[in-house]
Parts: C-alpha cells; sequence; structure tokens
C-alpha cells in the first residue's frame, strides 16, 4: 500500500474510531437517563409537603410545642415577657442580631422574629448538620455555663441558639435557625407551611 | 496424588488455568521469610469480608427495609428467629472487628513503609477499599432504623447538603425525598446489600493482584527481589506463602474467633461502642437523643467535623468541619508522596519519624475517645489541639522525613 493511500486509511480509522465512541457515549447517557431520574424524589414525595393547621390555644407560656411538617421538626414556643426580655441582652453574643441572613419570610425578619411578639415559630433542625436541638429554658445550668440565659441547645456538635432561635458566635452552625412560612388562621389557630390563609 | 485426581486436573487444566493460578498466588508465591504479628492482619480482613458477607445474606432473610417495619424486624431477628440473635451479633460484631483489622493492616503499612514505590497503586486500592468500607458501615447502620441510625443518617447527609451551589440537589437525589425518610432506607439498604457488597469484593481481588504483582513487603522494607537466586529466580529471602504463611494465617484465625466468639457471646454491645443504646429505641423523627455519637470506628473524624469553631477564608466553619473530615480520611492517599525518607521501615527511620508516628497514634485515639463525648469548651479546645497534630504528621512530612537521621538499611532481611 502507498503512503497517501496508509494516510488515508488512517485518517479514516480515527474518523470511525472517535465516532463510534461519541455515539457510544451519547447512547451510554441516554440509558443512564432513566436510571438517574428514578432515583429523585418521586411523584408521592413531592406531594407530601402539605401545609398543617396546629392550634396553639393549649400552649402555656414557658411551654414548646413539637409540630411536624414535612417530615421536619416545627417548634411552636410561647416565650414570656422575661424570656423575651433576654433577647436584648444577647445581641452582642449571637452572630446575625438582626437576621439579616434569609433564614425568615420578611413577616419574622424583626427583634423576636415571630409575628406576634410572644409566639415564636422556627424549625427544630440545628442549621449545622440537621440534628433537632434541646429546649434548655433552666437559666446558667452547670454544663452551659453561667452565662446560659434559656435557649436551645444541640446536643451533636455544642451550637447554641437564644429564645428567638439566634445563633451564638463560635459554634458550629452557621446561621439563625430557619422560620417557616406560617400564618395565623384565627387568634389560637396557627396554619405552618403557608403564608396565605387561603391555602388552608 | 492418585493417578485419576491428576487425570481430573489436567483436564481441568487444559480448559481454566487452575493450577497455574494455584502456583502464582499460592504454592509459588514467594513472600519474605521475616513477616511478624503485624501481617496476620489482611487475611484477617478478608475472614471477617467473608463472615459478614455470609451473616448478611441470612440477615436479609428476615429484614424489611421499610421505615415502618425496619425496627420490628430487627427485633423478630434477635427475639423469634432461631438463632437470629447470633447471626446478627456475627454481622454486628464483624462490623467493628472489620475496621479493628483495617486500622492494624493500614498502621503496619505506615510503620514499615508498605506505601512507598513500588506499592503507591496497591496502597490507594487499599483506600479504596477502606471508603467502601465506610460507606459500608454507615447505609449498614441505618437499617436497625433506631434513633442513632437515624440521627447519625441526618448529620451525615446534612453535609452533603453544605457543599456549594449543588449540595441541596445532590441531597434530594442521594435520599429521593426532600428529606430522610422511607425512600432513602429502602435505597441505603440496595447499596449495603448489593452494589457495595460487589464494590468491595471486586476491589479486595485487584488488591491482591496488585500485591502479588509487586510482592509483598516486610519489616525491614527492603525488596527481597533484589535478592534473587541465580539458578532458581527465586527470592533468597522469600518462602512459598503456603504451606509457610496459610499456616501461619491460620493460627491468626484461631486467635483471633477467640477474640470473635467472646465478644459475640459475652459483650456484642461492647459496652454501647459496637452498638449504641440510643439505638434500641426507634427512630423519632421530631427529637434528636440528648447524647449522640457515631460508632467508635467514626469518632476520630467526628471530632474533627465538630473542632472547627470559626469562619475563616470566605469558608464558614461548617464547610470546613466537612472539609477537614473528608480531608482527614483523604490524606491517607497521599502517603506514598509525602515520604520523602530514604529508608521505607521503621527500624532504619530516625527519631523524628517515630516521634511523629506516636504522636499520631496518640492524637487518632483522643479524637477517637473525644468523639464519644458530648462537646464541652475544654473538649473543643482539645479536639482542634489533636487535629492540628493529626494533619500535621502528613502535612510536616515531606520535610521531617527528609532531614531525619535514618541507619542504612540492609541488604538481607533480618530474623
Amino acid at each position: 500500500m502507498a503512503d497517501i493511500e496508509k494516510k488515508e486509511m488512517n485518517s479514516r480509522r480515527r474518523f470511525l474510531l472517535v465516532a463510534t465512541s461519541v455515539a457510544g457515549g451519547i447512547a451510554t447517557a441516554a440509558v443512564a437517563t432513566p436510571f438517574v431520574m428514578s432515583m429523585l424524589p418521586s411523584e408521592r414525595a413531592k406531594a407530601a409537603g402539605a401545609p398543617v393547621e396546629v392550634d396553639i390555644s393549649k400552649v402555656e407560656p414557658g411551654m414548646l410545642l413539637l409540630v411536624e411538617w414535612r417530615g421536619k421538626v416545627v417548634w411552636v414556643l410561647n416565650r414570656t415577657p422575661e424570656m423575651l426580655a433576654t433577647l436584648k441582652k444577647l445581641d452582642g453574643q449571637v452572630a446575625d442580631p438582626k437576621s439579616e441572613k434569609d433564614q425568615q419570610p420578611p413577616y419574622a425578619q424583626n427583634e423576636t422574629r415571630s409575628i406576634k411578639p410572644a409566639i415564636l415559630v422556627v424549625e427544630g433542625v440545628c442549621t449545622h448538620l440537621g440534628c433537632s436541638p434541646v429546649y434548655r429554658k433552666d437559666i446558667a445550668p452547670a454544663d452551659l455555663g453561667p452565662d446560659w440565659l434559656g435557649g436551645f441547645f444541640c446536643p451533636c456538635h455544642g451550637s447554641k441558639f437564644d429564645l428567638a432561635g439566634r445563633v451564638y458566635k463560635s459554634v458550629p452552625a452557621p446561621t439563625n435557625l430557619a422560620v417557616p412560612p406560617h400564618v395565623y388562621l384565627t387568634d389560637t389557630s396557627l396554619l405552618i407551611g403557608s403564608d396565605r390563609k387561603e391555602s388552608a | 496424588m492418585s493417578k485419576r485426581l491428576e487425570s481430573f486436573i489436567g483436564w481441568i487444566d487444559e480448559r481454566f488455568p487452575l493450577t497455574a493460578n494455584w502456583k502464582a498466588h499460592l504454592s509459588e508465591y514467594y513472600a519474605p521469610k521475616n513477616f511478624n504479628f503485624w501481617y496476620y492482619f489482611g487475611s484477617l480482613a478478608m475472614l471477617v469480608l467473608v463472615n459478614q458477607l455470609l451473616t448478611g445474606i441470612f440477615l436479609t432473610m428476615n429484614y424489611k427495609p421499610d421505615a415502618s417495619m425496619a425496627f420490628a424486624s430487627v427485633e423478630y431477628i434477635m427475639r423469634d428467629v432461631n438463632f437470629g440473635w447470633l447471626i446478627r451479633y456475627m454481622h454486628s460484631t464483624g462490623a467493628s472487628m472489620f475496621f479493628v483489622v483495617v486500622y492494624l493492616h493500614m498502621f503496619r503499612g505506615m510503620m514499615y513503609g508498605s506505601y512507598r514505590k513500588p506499592r503507591e497503586l496497591l496502597w490507594l486500592i487499599g483506600m479504596g477499599i477502606f471508603f467502601i468500607l465506610m460507606m459500608l458501615a454507615f447505609t449498614g447502620y441505618i437499617l436497625p432504623w433506631g434513633q442513632m441510625s437515624y440521627w447519625g443518617a441526618q448529620v451525615i447527609i446534612s453535609m452533603i447538603g453544605a457543599i456549594p451551589v449543588v449540595g441541596e440537589t445532590l441531597s434530594n437525589w442521594l435520599l429521593g425525598d426532600f428529606m430522610l425518610s422511607d425512600a432513602a432506607l429502602n435505597r441505603f439498604f440496595a447499596y449495603h446489600v448489593v452494589t457495595l457488597p460487589v464494590l468491595l469484593v471486586v476491589l479486595v481481588v485487584v488488591h491482591i493482584l496488585a500485591l502479588h504483582e509487586v510482592g509483598s513487603n516486610n519489616p525491614d522494607g527492603i525488596e527481597i527481589k533484589a535478592n534473587k537466586d541465580p539458578v532458581t529466580h527465586i527470592p533468597v529471602d522469600g518462602i512459598p506463602f503456603h504451606p509457610y504463611y496459610s499456616v501461619k494465617d491460620i493460627f491468626g484465625v484461631v486467635v483471633f474467633l477467640i477474640i470473635f466468639t467472646g465478644i459475640i457471646f459475652f459483650a456484642p454491645e461492647m459496652g454501647g461502642y459496637f452498638l449504641e443504646y440510643n439505638n434500641f429505641v426507634p427512630a423519632n423523627t421530631l427529637q434528636t437523643p440528648d447524647h449522640i455519637a457515631p460508632v467508635w470506628y467514626f469518632t476520630p473524624y467526628y471530632s474533627m467535623l465538630r473542632a472547627v469553631t470559626i469562619n475563616f477564608l470566605w469558608i464558614d466553619a461548617k464547610l470546613w468541619g466537612i472539609i477537614l473530615m473528608g480531608g482527614s480520611v483523604a490524606i491517607f492517599a497521599l502517603l506514598p508522596w509525602l515520604d520523602r525518607s530514604p529508608v521505607k521501615s521503621i527500624r532504619y527511620k530516625g527519631p523524628i519519624f517515630k516521634f511523629a508516628l506516636t504522636l499520631f497514634v496518640i492524637s487518632v485515639f483522643v479524637l477517637g475517645w473525644l468523639g464519644t463525648k458530648s462537646p464541652t469548651p475544654l473538649y473543643t479546645i482539645l479536639a482542634q489541639i489533636f487535629t492540628v497534630i493529626y494533619f500535621a504528621f502528613f502535612i510536616l512530612m515531606p520535610w521531617y522525613s527528609k532531614i531525619d537521621k535514618t541507619k542504612p538499611e540492609p541488604t538481607r532481611v533480618t530474623e
């Protein structure tokens, strides 16, 4: 075979090799698609996120109510005036005292991080790695030190939050506890998971 | 060998390389003659692997991968299935013992420089095995769907969610839901019983093939292949694996089984270190237990995860913790290139390396112990100090291994 012919054969070979590889690669990706997609949340999982309605009339001052919404725990805490008074004192010790990071709807971006000053509604999910912090309303307990004014302590990695779910400085958790969308249907009936009354 | 058997093997050999493989991997695989105590753990890891595969198969016959039934099905195995308690304890104790032997096996490699040229790839394959083993331990621990299963998985999955940009989508894809739920339990079961064991077995075979290609290292860290008999071409310091080391390993197996069965029959929970008491409570998605800690073999990494409490370099403390935790495992893979010492084995390395390795082992134990405790300000500072020591062992190695005062290596292995 002459050299020119040989060269042509080689370039044809290379072309066929590349073409087959590309076609094979596309086919592999196409076949993989349904398998990869099958692992995404199913239609049933997507449909399960409906809002929940809670009666808060029996939540006494100082009491914490646990509500399940989308498989997560949501806390409803009825804060006493003394508890609310601690928030101001802690402004210097928390990382985001004015709730500037997007962890709450606009209507909860205030001093108490709530619609009604006394009633705190937050997701009880630590913003570090998803554990549920423990409600520690005892003041200055031995394990949390004499400066503790009540709040939430995460047993997993030691993150601390105050009674508005604001994260302390120098703990593993990066942000304040998230406030879920919520709205009061009546004075004692709370809808968690939606901002609007009509979606109840 | 009888004539009939010989001709039968001949019949097979014409169709499958049976005798050739027997020779290559056992009767004519020449291993250094100076193996010591530290060389038991490779074969013991294989024994535990077989134990896990066999007991695992029998557990799947009664276990139900369903969030509403999983916990009860494990109780059923423990109480009502004939010998179910034994099979489960063999599996749960086997999981911990797997890590015991693998950690000792890795430590052997660190002492005698088994990761050095020409065994870099062998070491990397081993790291792959270690990674798959951790995934197996993690997915397996979720299956009973107790409190620790649930909250342990929650923490690990949240780490994936912390990856910038793609984290949330990736975690939804992994979980098959927007939170940890039945969908995740079901698929983690599939990984635990099919995907990961198949990968593990394949990697173990590849590990052994690579080992038999380069040959075993030894406590002196010298290459026995460098000194072969001129006539037979057999390394003069080598002895055939079978029968010499097969017999030695059988002795190791006997001692191991005494300890293993002792744990199974007398202390299967190992004081809460092998099986955690909080996991005897069904998963409660609304409440984290007051004290959560991973199983002992993950506690050093867990300590490092929570050691970082400050943000720096535009990365927040949470992501740093995750980076350190991942890095603490991944950094082992760099050892072949970090060690610049002219000698391989600790026997000929200088005082700095011995000091560094001792400090490293201490830091692993301290971090491991801290990982089982609730965080307090003092413990957090301790975890930070020992995390620095842990990483310093690796990061400073190119420097201290070079300046260290080594002894000359012998030309033949010592007794």
